[in-house]
């Protein structure tokens, strides 16, 4: 993510996920999870990409440019009624790139979250 | 201009469920959600729930019960949390927050309050050992079980 503060307001306020886990880890730090309210179990990682351990200035950088050029897809969600859900998800502010189609695989919409991760919204049994 | 059959059908539906969302906690007249839906009330009744697998009814009682769980969190007591989200009775919201939650809302909020107080003492109890030792908690002594508890 590019912002924690602003993934917990996408995720959590527009998607209606949960809070899983919001901890403090020091200046700057925070361990903060997020599951779908169907799953409790399934926890989704927020995670800033900033210098550290796990990043160099230059890597940060360079991850932080791919993620808001919208590289990475994280994963596919399912809904009970796609046309309902893309109508709620974009009355409160979601980008989508693709609208519901129905594809040779199935009926998917595209959105993106707000720091350009994108994701696949499909319907259950459809 | 995205069109599919019945969008107008569904842009009412969901504008009536985002009314809910937002005004769970006033005493709601869903006979007026219909009305502002253009829908008879039967069937407004019907559509939303097959759309959303339950009566506008069942959604708002599951709305007011979501909401009172963030509240509980907060350490407000049982009886401010059920008037604040739109009960106005204590023992039908303790009920049906039993019901639906599995246990009464204090015991929910004692649960909460003891969760938030592992995670504030023993964070690394929550993290999966990878990203803790990829982001080098697991060398801060302050992440270490506290001696006081």
């Amino acid at each position: 993510m590019l912002d924690q503060d602003s993934a917990y307001d996408f995720y959590v306020n527009k998607l209606g996920f949960k809070v899983h886990t919001d901890a403090p880890m020091g200046p700057g730090m925070r361990w903060l999870t997020v599951n779908p309210p169907e799953q409790p179990d399934l926890e989704i990682a927020l995670m800033a990409i900033n210098e550290g351990m796990m990043f160099t200035k230059e890597s940060a950088e360079g991850m932080r440019k791919l993620v808001a050029g919208g590289t990475f897809g994280f994963g596919v969600f399912e809904c009970n009624d796609l046309l309902a859900t893309y109508e709620e998800l974009k009355a409160k502010g979601v980008e989508f790139t693709k609208a519901p189609t129905q594809e040779f695989y199935g009926f998917e919409a595209l959105f993106k979250d707000d720091s350009g991760n994108w994701f696949s919204l499909g319907q259950k049994g459809k | 201009m995205e069109f599919y059959p019945k969008v107008y059908l569904y842009r009412r539906i969901v504008k009536s469920k985002l009314f809910i969302d937002d005004n769970y906690a006033d005493a709601i007249d869903l006979d007026h959600i219909a009305d502002e839906a253009f829908f008879s009330k039967f069937h407004f009744i019907r559509l939303f729930k097959k759309t959303y697998g339950k009566t506008p009814h069942q959604y708002l009682t599951w709305v007011r019960i979501e909401k009172s769980k963030l509240l509980l969190k907060e350490e407000i007591t049982v009886s401010e949390v059920c008037y604040a989200v739109g009960f106005d009775s204590v023992s039908s919201f303790t009920g049906l927050f039993k019901r639906m939650a599995g246990q009464t809302p204090s015991a929910y909020q004692q649960n909460c309050i003891n969760k938030q107080l592992e995670i504030e003492t023993e964070p690394l109890r929550h993290i999966p050992n990878c990203f803790a030792e990829m982001n080098g908690w697991t060398k801060r002594a302050i992440f270490k079980k506290s001696e006081l508890i």
